[in-house]
């Protein structure tokens, strides 16, 4: 880990503001099918995922988008009736591979929800959720771990007093911000958003978006969103999914100045979907 | 501090991983375990009347045991060994409780679904939950002390032990069941058929009697059949009330004798191990299993075969 | 010409509304029936047991005298089954919903296990009895024991708390599940750490509820041999014993009438035991139902 990032300082270190500079890939998708009993809900996708950047998947309800983003971490197999074919790679190694852990990848790459699902337990146990079920049982370290992770999800000044107080007393914006707190808190590579603002009010909304900025810094971000104008604003790349398919995928910018696809063009403007 | 976090779960993942997995794989076995002990018990209960009945049939005749009229079990030298005493006073009982928890279960279902405020119902519910867990033998003391005295007013010729004042008894104790069983079939009746109804000028009367019990029906026979089941099985109140005379009648003033009863009246007795008489409540115990066996099957298929899909 | 002929529906409407009031009397009658008898029980059961219920009758054993008899050995005798039955059933209950609600594939073996427990739950009392003592009392020799009394009497509540804690697991939204996998615990690390501390109030509730029904069975130990004259307290699990209920059972056999005042005594002792257990399921639901 700690190779990478100094060989990245190194490329980057003569021209930091340069926008054509190497990125690493933290997803390769290649081939990906996925059908639901008969019904295919995802065709043959295949793209790249950069990493620190904010990848946005929009497309209309039912195009498959939350169900990608569940493939990305395996979540999508809880699912019974489930089957799948071709690759997903996440640093080069195949996620479905057999010896591949499932656990091992989910600590890797968190997950925040479309609706905020904090344990009914308090501020503090929902933060150090994900280190002690990672065997980290050390108080202090604990302790730490809370402040920084709530510190990181904006959210440390509003409850630092009252860290043992239960987490449903919080609003529903500040309950998804914990949830992305307790992502935080086991340092997770990768971290995919499904549409994590759909239940927030404006306000709190906003304090997401904010936050996503923040984070990308550090960490690679995946978000699933049904709002365009959000895509616009907090994303680097954007993928729009229609029937499972992937119809285009560039640049956030050019993505929406420039569709070159008719299909792409229509749901931005706003013709459907 | 970037990446330390991570490191440290990095640490521990060996030892994690490698503990987790047999825990992982162990787990699932200790509590199929837990899930195969009540088949294990139901085996258990088959099993051993089965095997007991069958040492007891081996003493005494089949034929016997349902073709005679007599259950004189302790007559030491010529003991009569016919079920059919056993299961008329069986029945009676039951018979009699469902006269009495038949119409007021269900009238009190119709309140509570179809009249009742919340308010009232939040009262009186809960009243009835009490009413349920009352343990048997209390009633069996009512009964005895309360229930029979009251009746030996009324019919001054009443023996202290007799069949009707049980009946009622385990009739009152059965009255919650099938109130609140009733009261959810009648409750998930959806309120547009209520409404459509009662926009038609329909009293609430004519809405419960001919739009919602047609309507409930299935989940009112299934309640009404459980609590039959019930009321067979029922062993405290009959032996305290009911009296020890196995008599094929249906006369309900007079002493009877339940097959629970007999059970319980051979367990406190003497009759040794190895006895036919000990043998004997295996096979009173296999007749009433598969009584209310079919009882709670018959149920099950009804609420099963004919639920309402709304 | 009109169809409907006005006036008749008018003359009718009278005799109509007439009969939705009296019956709605009838039916709020039937209703109040159960209460009354609850009210009569109660009141005599108080009346006649008040006087025996004094300081002596929780120190003395059982006494041909109804003045001298009390209630020790039956009540700690229900508390030394309570004893047996509480982790017994709650266990294997626990474990059998867990099976079935987290783990089990829908097959026809985990249909029959679902079909079996709800057959469980209709066997007579009684049955269970015999069962004790075939299997516990003369098969594994436990003799007439507080241990095979406590285990027959598990096995009897088991159908209750199975499913009383299959609902409460199940009531456990699927997305704190997710949300705890998504972290990459292993399922049995979700099933501990989110979905059983989540299901914990109900399936206390219903626990509590089952294993008062437990505490005032009277045949199924009867059957196994619980001792209608007990003078002294259990020691192990292989004691002898009795329970309230048997002795109220014994007492109310008596022919004198004093004896079934004291019955009545150990009647309201019962009930007032009930009565705390069913509080505590109540207090318990009541407190988590406003957090979740």
């Amino acid at each position: 880990m700690k190779t990478i990032m100094d060989e990245k300082k190194v490329v980057k270190a003569p021209r930091p503001e340069e926008k054509k500079k190497e990125v690493n890939t933290v997803y390769s998708i290649e081939n990906f099918n996925l059908w639901y009993g008969k019904d295919q809900a995802l065709k043959d996708i295949k793209f790249d995922i950069p990493e620190k950047q904010v990848t946005a998947i929009i497309g209309p309800s039912g195009c498959g988008k939350s169900t990608f983003i569940k493939a990305l971490n395996r979540m999508v197999e809880m699912v019974p009736i489930v089957r799948m074919s071709g690759d997903i790679n996440y640093r080069g190694k195949n996620i479905f591979e057999n010896k591949y852990k499932v656990e091992d990848l989910r600590t890797k790459v968190g997950m925040v929800f479309q609706k905020p699902n904090p344990f009914p337990k308090s501020i503090y146990e929902n933060v150090v959720y994900g280190p002690k079920i990672h065997g980290i049982k050390n108080k202090k370290i604990l302790d730490e771990i809370v402040e920084k992770s709530l510190k990181g999800a904006a959210l440390w000044e509003e409850v630092k007093d009252r860290l043992n107080e239960n987490a449903y007393g919080l609003s529903g914006g500040q309950q998804q911000r914990l949830c992305i707190a307790r992502c935080l808190a086991i340092e997770p590579d990768v971290i995919l958003m499904d549409e994590p603002t759909s239940a927030l009010d404006p306000i709190s909304t906003l304090k997401v978006e904010e936050l996503v900025q923040e984070l990308k810094k550090e960490f690679s971000i995946i978000i699933v969103t049904h709002n365009m104008q959000q895509a616009a604003r907090i994303s680097d790349k954007t993928a729009f999914f229609l029937n499972g398919e992937v119809v285009e995928y560039s640049d956030t910018n050019q993505l929406f100045s420039n569709p070159s696809d008719k299909r792409t063009e229509d749901y931005i403007t706003g013709r459907f979907g | 501090m970037q990446g330390s976090i991570r490191q440290m779960i990095k640490d521990k993942k060996e030892k994690q991983q490698s503990r987790s997995k047999i825990v992982e794989k162990i787990v699932p076995g200790i509590l199929l375990i837990c899930a195969i002990i009540s088949v294990l018990t139901t085996l258990g209960i088959v099993f051993t009347l089965i095997v007991e009945t069958i040492t007891f049939f081996s003493q005494v005749s089949v034929i016997e045991y349902f073709t005679s009229k007599d259950w004189y079990p302790f007559f030491e030298s010529d003991p009569d060994y016919g079920i059919w005493p056993l299961i008329s006073g069986t029945l009676l009982i039951t018979g009699i409780a469902m006269l009495v928890a038949v119409p007021f279960g269900l009238g009190a279902a119709i309140y509570l679904s179809e009249y009742a405020t919340d308010r009232v119902r939040r009262i009186i519910k809960p009243i009835l939950e009490v009413l349920a867990g009352i343990p048997t033998i209390v009633y069996g003391f009512f009964a005895l002390t309360f229930v029979t005295p009251v009746l030996q007013n009324v019919i001054p010729s009443l023996p202290v032990f007799n069949a009707l004042s049980p009946g009622i008894v385990v009739g009152i104790m059965i009255i919650p069941m099938i109130a609140s069983l009733s009261e959810d079939a009648m409750s998930s009746v959806p309120n547009a058929i209520r409404e459509g109804a009662l926009g038609l000028g329909a009293t609430r009367f004519e809405v419960a009697v001919k739009v919602v019990l047609p309507a409930a029906l299935s989940g009112i026979i299934a309640s009404v059949v459980l609590a039959i089941s019930r009321a067979i099985g029922e062993t405290m109140i009959v032996t305290v009330a009911g009296g020890a005379t196995p008599k094929l009648t249906l006369d309900v003033t007079e002493s009877i004798q339940t097959m629970t009863s007999y059970i319980v009246q051979v367990s406190l007795g003497d009759a040794g191990f190895g006895t036919t008489i000990y043998y004997s409540i295996y096979a009173v115990g296999m007749t009433l299993f598969l009584f209310t066996l079919i009882m709670n099957l018959v149920a099950q298929y009804i609420s099963r075969r004919f639920r309402e899909e709304y | 010409m009109q169809l409907v002929d006005q006036a008749k529906v008018k003359s009718r409407m009278q005799t109509r509304l007439k009969q939705n009031k009296v019956l709605k009397g009838v039916f709020f009658g039937t209703t109040i029936f159960a209460l009354v008898v609850l009210v009569i029980l109660l009141y005599r059961i108080l009346t006649q047991g008040i006087g025996y219920l004094d300081l002596q009758f929780f120190q003395n054993f059982a006494s041909r005298f109804p003045e001298k008899a009390g209630i020790k050995a039956a009540f700690f005798g229900s508390l030394w089954l309570m004893a047996v039955i509480a982790p017994v059933s709650l266990i294997i209950g626990v474990g059998t919903a867990i099976y079935l609600e987290e783990y089990a594939k829908k097959n026809r073996f985990t249909t029959f296990i679902q079909i079996n427990i709800s057959n469980l739950a209709g066997v007579p009392s009684i049955v269970f009895g015999l069962l004790g003592l075939t299997v516990f009392v003369r098969m594994l020799e436990m003799g007439r024991s507080v241990l095979a009394g406590g285990l027959t009497m598990s096995l009897l509540i088991l159908p209750i708390i199975v499913v009383a804690a299959q609902e409460a697991v199940r009531s456990v939204p699927k997305e704190l599940r997710e949300a705890s996998y998504a972290m990459g615990a292993t399922k049995w690390q979700t099933i501990k750490k989110v979905v059983l501390p989540a299901a914990i109030p109900g399936i206390l509730t219903g626990g509590i509820l089952a294993l008062s029904r437990a505490i005032g069975e009277t045949a199924p130990l009867l059957m196994i041999g619980a001792l209608t004259f007990v003078a002294y307290l259990p020691e192990n699990l292989l004691s002898g014993f009795t329970v309230m209920p048997i002795q109220i059972f014994n007492w109310t056999s008596r022919p004198q009438t004093e004896f079934h005042d004291v019955a009545a005594a150990g009647i309201i002792v019962l009930l007032a035991m009930l009565l705390i257990m069913n509080s505590i399921a109540v207090l318990i639901r009541n407190k988590f139902s406003k957090r979740l």
